[in-house]
């Protein structure tokens, strides 16, 4: 079953404050998801990974296309629909998270990812289990649970980050870079709880730059080039190329 | 369902003429009409809150953003004419033509406001948890022990030692008098709290603390929330939708992070690239 189906999107930044420069983030992507699928997106730099999350997200307004939902009851153009369905797809069914951490400070970490478990509805209590749970499967030291993560290093902040978007375990998850500045352990273990604690009932789509994680996690591979749609393969297609840093 | 919605709300100070609102806004680039003079601190603005919802309003000084937050909190303000009108769910007709009667029951019972001025909101010779049982006795509380205990619970809430709620006003810290300002503007359980720049005059570590401890309470008591600030992160960690403000237009609406993010105005975009 398709998810999403983005159809001839395509996002350019005016930059006023350059001399109305236009930027070109996207240029007619189209492609579909299927419903709990992993979807990797990779590229070079610039060539239009980020843009096209915050497009899904719409964090980005994108210039022209659509990008339906379709969901349980109904189809949603996430690209023109009002703010207030953004926002209420956001708490339900829409989870987004980057490579950095974007929080009140002086929350401590496991009130950081009970957040959206409590906006959900969650009893506190159940929502801090929760998330202590999610915060031991990424190995975040149990003394850092009741800490400020803007004190935390990248990789303790990165995990935090990956723990708050996966644990309302929304339909679609939109991870970019999530898993950057990981070591090599702490990533594997990062990889299996998208696995495990999903268990295959949210859609991914990540960027990623570590052609290891792609392989290891994705089902297709969307190859970006430009700002323009280079290819979708299937996973055990995909030789690896572009994915250059 | 809307909670407050205004239309073509305008606020013009002086003897104001027929040229005002031509003669004025972003294209014309000033607030002050060139024909008499008179100032048009905010005009034609729509908005539409809804329940639980919190709307944050940015801009420069001057922009227009208090006017604004005082016309929708029912602040009383003789001066200037207004114009447009502004339904709220719980009340019939305009709120802009209410008589003083209406106003008073209102604001205290359905709309409160956050001053950006402390010496506007609190009386600093007052004891902290008298200037909040004022708001109680204003309400209609009469009963002494329900009141103190009524305080005591939101000085609780709003993270104020609860001991020194019997001390002058003027003896609490700037954070804390933000704290009894806000605890003052909850004491009625209002549908809407609007707040005026509840961060300026903070030091960094008690700006944080306050927008957790509001945006903890607006969340758990289902408030919705106006929110009016220069400061761009303070809108980005509290707001859903975000209107920029400038020469008393709004020249931008939409989702907070797609107008922080995704500026489409040029003056936005400045106003972003100029954020430090």
């Amino acid at each position: 079953m398709t998810i999403l189906s983005i159809d001839g999107l395509s996002k350019t930044f005016d930059m006023h404050v350059l001399g109305d420069t236009q930027v070109v983030g996207l240029d007619d992507v189209s492609f579909d998801v299927q419903t709990g699928e992993f979807l990797a997106i990779v590229g070079e730099s610039g060539s239009g990974k980020s843009s096209l999350l915050k497009c899904l997200y719409r964090t980005y307004e994108p210039n022209s296309g659509r990008v339906v939902y379709h969901g349980p009851t109904r189809d949603v153009d996430l690209a023109s629909c009002p703010a207030r369905t953004v926002i209420g797809l956001r708490r339900d069914v829409i989870g987004y998270t980057s490579q950095f951490l974007d929080e009140i400070p002086r929350v401590p970490a496991v009130d950081v990812v009970a957040r959206p478990l409590v906006e959900q509805g969650h009893s506190r209590d159940d929502a801090r289990e929760t998330a202590r749970d999610l915060l031991t499967a990424l190995s975040v030291p149990r003394e850092l649970w009741e800490a400020y993560p803007a004190t935390f290093s990248g990789g303790e902040r990165q995990r935090v980050n990956l723990a708050q978007a996966i644990a309302p375990r929304p339909a679609v998850l939109l991870l970019d870079e999530p898993t950057s500045a990981l070591d090599p352990e702490t990533r594997r273990a990062a990889i299996d709880l998208l696995s495990t604690y999903l268990d295959g009932e949210t859609t991914v789509i990540g960027v990623f730059h570590d052609t290891n994680v792609v392989e290891a996690v994705a089902d297709r591979v969307v190859v970006l080039d430009d700002g323009r749609l280079d290819r979708v393969v299937p996973v055990d297609e995909y030789d690896g190329e572009v994915v250059v840093e | 369902m809307s909670l407050l919605s205004a239309d073509g709300v305008t606020r013009i100070y002086g003897s104001g003429c027929e040229a005002c609102r031509d003669r004025t806004g972003d294209a014309a680039g000033t607030n002050q009409c060139p024909a008499c003079g008179s100032v048009v601190a905010c005009a034609d603005v729509d908005l539409d809150l809804q329940p639980r919802e919190v709307l944050g309003i940015v801009g420069e000084s001057g922009s227009g953003k208090s006017s604004l937050a005082e016309l929708l909190a029912l602040e009383p303000n003789q001066d200037g004419h207004v114009h447009g009108s502004v339904e709220y769910a719980n009340h019939p007709g305009n709120l802009l033509d209410v008589d003083y009667e209406t106003r008073h029951a209102l604001r205290n019972g359905h709309i409160s406001l956050v001053h950006q001025h402390i010496r506007d909101g609190l009386d600093l010779d007052f004891s902290g948890g008298g200037n909040v049982a004022e708001k109680l006795l204003a309400s209609g509380w009469r009963n002494y022990e329900d009141v103190r205990e009524r305080v005591a619970s939101l000085f609780e809430e709003t993270e104020i030692p609860v001991e020194r709620m019997d001390d002058p006003t003027h003896t609490y810290s700037g954070g804390m008098q933000r704290r009894v300002q806000i605890a003052r503007a909850l004491a009625i359980n209002p549908e809407i709290v609007v707040l005026d720049e509840p961060t300026t005059g903070l030091d960094v570590s008690v700006q944080a603390r306050v927008l957790d401890m509001f945006r903890r309470i607006q969340r758990e008591e289902d408030v919705a929330a106006i929110v009016v600030s220069h400061d761009l992160g303070v809108v980005r960690l509290l707001a859903d939708r975000t209107l920029v403000m400038r020469h008393g237009r709004v020249i931008e609406s939409g989702l907070t992070d797609r107008v922080l993010e995704d500026p489409h105005h040029e003056y936005t975009q400045t106003l972003i690239n100029s954020a430090i």
